[in-house]
């Protein structure tokens, strides 16, 4: 039974890996790092394919691995949007330390509601990434500098919400956003509602056209009647916007808001999440789906290193290794030089 | 003739302050970046007011220039002793030195700073990691001869961040604790970054290994009480009671890790003492009194159990 569900599950994904070969599809390289770290945990560490049913969801190393990496996918989701203007958001981290702290402030000192604790978490985060669009798009301000205000300050105006305390909450909605199950966890299906979101709003309407055009040239945009400071402003806001909810989540998953902590170091999870998809630092083209496998490589990356027991001192090499592989592969140059050895084969 | 007015003044409160017989001590505080910042400053000035030393105390919010500000103003006011915890531990060969000249010795708190002239000042008081580890190795084997008479377990250790000293010395002291009992082992140890989100993470992982299934004397050793209370969030949603099955060990000694052996959910944290005051004015008396004075000084530290918690608990949260 188990062998026949691992079977099937590389079936779809060899056939997945097929189509996008053929179509040249970004998604294809990312896909296939992940392809080859599973296939590497298939003989190696056999609790990577064990999923069981427990408590009433499934429960196992693969659930484990797309619950930690809902986060930095709905991170990374908004950084894919801001990268594509040619921007960068280092605040993200801080951001999501406010938005946690918000909450916890809310539902612990004001007794409110959970819902106006959770809508107080994202007005917080849009603030903070009009903040940031403020200083980017209408000063003018470059990106790395604007955001780098934020990331420093964002995590003392958190310290201001909690007191410098860890506040500790056990409202069951809050903590159910972090913690709870629908047969799948439930930060990965609100990064996929969020993913499905972010897509039809730039795929189905004209929104990410506008996105790639200013990312792309944005001189050229801008003659041609693109309003290219909105464009950027709203790319931040909304980054602001995705980085509140992944704060939600992590806030909630440890039923406390550890302003000194949460999000900690996750914005260079992000940033690292949409180049292993593919998209350019120097913005234009963008590539959503691509930067959720990246997400979901970099924390498959850090579970085999917990199984493995690989040590904590050495960990960061390997993984850094897988990395550089991927984006070795995704450079035109490495491409050229391999696409000439072939024809010369 | 202001400047000569302020130095007559000067001359007058130092005399002022030499009829009383009072000990004046200057304190540059690093700052209030952590609650365990916040009851070694409360220790401080506690003791201070209890022993009636005249305390002047400032706070550095964390910059070094504050810091040497707050020093050199101490020389300038002729204090009898200062007391330093450096924010970083290079830069303070100058004002240490100027220190030296004034003839006002200087006791590091809690951390040590880098110079190849160890006479810059007079002591260390602060906490020792290695022996912290020791205290839960200690505790541990202690806990395992009274409940099963033998001496044996897997160990599940949860590091903190690479590189970090109390990581480094928490494992070293705990290792050569543990290095005495063969069939003590520690079957899995990742760094868990001193968070409770990333405790909780490792733990997950942890509970999904081989070794876990293998283990029949589950044990959980966190360097510090925040990645235990996480990993006892992983533990309960995952159908384990952290309580009957595991054992569960921390350092740091936090109320809530009092709180969490109260509940039955941990069984041991290993103080790492912030109320330094008693032992630094001790010191200080010593040196007015002209008395010998060791180089380094540990701070006295120790082992909460669930023996103990509970009826500690008030007086936990009333620190920190």
């Amino acid at each position: 039974m188990r062998i026949l569900a691992i079977a099937v599950f590389w079936a779809i994904l060899l056939a997945l890996l097929y189509v996008l070969r053929r179509n040249r599809s970004v998604v294809f390289w990312p896909l296939l790092a992940l392809s080859c770290l599973l296939l590497f945990n298939l003989f190696s560490t056999p609790q990577f394919y064990q999923l069981d049913w427990r408590d009433n969801h499934l429960y196992g190393v693969p659930i484990d691995i797309i619950n930690h990496a809902s986060k930095v996918g709905i991170l990374a989701l908004g950084m894919t949007l801001v990268i594509a203007v040619g921007g960068i958001d280092l605040s993200v981290g801080a951001v999501m330390a406010i938005a946690g702290a918000m909450m916890a402030y809310m539902t612990v000192q004001m007794n409110q509601p959970p819902w106006v604790c959770v809508a107080a978490a994202l007005i917080a985060g849009v603030i903070a990434g009009m903040w940031n669009g403020f200083l980017v798009a209408i000063m003018g301000i470059p990106p790395m500098v604007a955001t780098l205000i934020l990331m420093v300050a964002g995590r003392g105006v958190a310290q201001l919400i909690t007191d410098g305390q860890i506040i500790i909450f056990n409202n069951p909605t809050l903590t159910f956003i972090g913690n709870g199950f629908i047969v799948i966890p439930f930060p990965f299906i609100l990064m996929l509602i969020m993913f499905a979101l972010t897509w039809l709003l730039t795929k189905g309407t004209a929104v990410g056209f506008l996105i790639e055009s200013v990312g792309d040239n944005e001189v050229a945009a801008r003659r041609a009647g693109v309003n290219s400071r909105l464009v950027k402003f709203l790319v931040y806001v909304f980054c602001g916007f995705c980085a509140a909810i992944a704060g939600l989540v992590q806030t909630s998953n440890i039923r406390s808001a550890d302003a000194n902590n949460i999000g900690l170091n996750l914005e260079l999870d992000a940033i690292m999440s949409v180049v292993i998809g593919g998209t350019a630092m120097t913005g234009g083209r963008f590539y959503l789906a691509s930067s959720i496998i990246g997400a979901l490589l970099i924390q498959a990356l850090t579970t085999t290193m917990y199984a493995k027991d690989v040590s904590p001192v050495v960990a960061p090499v390997p993984k850094a290794l897988v990395i550089l592989a991927v984006c070795l592969l995704q450079s035109e140059r490495v491409k050229r030089y391999l696409a000439t050895r072939r024809e010369a084969v | 003739m202001r400047k000569f007015a302020l130095v007559v003044a000067a001359f007058a409160l130092t005399a002022a302050v030499a009829v009383a017989g009072e000990i004046t001590v200057g304190f540059a505080q690093l700052g209030a970046e952590s609650m365990w910042r916040t009851a070694n400053t409360d220790s401080i000035k506690g003791e201070a007011a209890k022993r009636g030393i005249n305390l002047i105390f400032s706070d550095a919010q964390q910059k070094q220039e504050n810091q040497i500000r707050s020093v050199r103003s101490f020389i300038a006011q002729g204090v009898d002793v200062i007391g330093l915890p450096p924010v970083v531990n290079s830069g303070w060969e100058p004002v240490l030195r100027e220190a030296q000249e004034a003839g006002i010795p200087v006791i590091l708190a809690d951390r040590t700073v880098d110079t190849s002239d160890d006479s810059l000042y007079i002591s260390f008081i602060g906490s020792n990691f290695i022996q912290e580890g020791e205290n839960a190795g200690n505790w541990l084997v202690r806990e395992l001869k009274g409940r099963y008479g033998d001496v044996s377990g897997e160990v599940f250790e949860l590091v903190g961040t690479v590189g970090a000293a109390p990581a480094i010395d928490r494992k070293k002291g705990f290792e050569a604790i543990i290095a005495n009992y063969p069939d003590l082992k520690i079957v899995k140890s990742q760094s868990g970054d001193f968070t409770r989100a990333k405790g909780k993470e490792v733990m997950e992982a942890y509970i999904k290994s081989p070794e876990w299934t293998a283990a029949k004397r589950k044990i959980i050793y966190g360097h510090n009480d925040d990645m235990v209370l996480g990993a006892i969030q992983a533990l309960e949603e995952a159908g384990v009671n952290p309580g009957t099955e595991c054992i569960l060990i921390g350092v740091d000694g936090i109320a809530d890790a009092f709180e969490a052996i109260a509940q039955g959910k941990m069984h041991c944290t290993v103080e790492c003492n912030p109320l330094i005051g008693p032992q630094f004015y001790d010191m200080v008396e010593a040196i007015v009194a002209g008395k010998d004075i060791p180089k380094i000084v540990y701070s006295i530290e120790g082992t909460y159990d669930y023996y103990c918690a509970e009826a500690l608990l008030p007086w936990r949260r009333s620190l920190y």
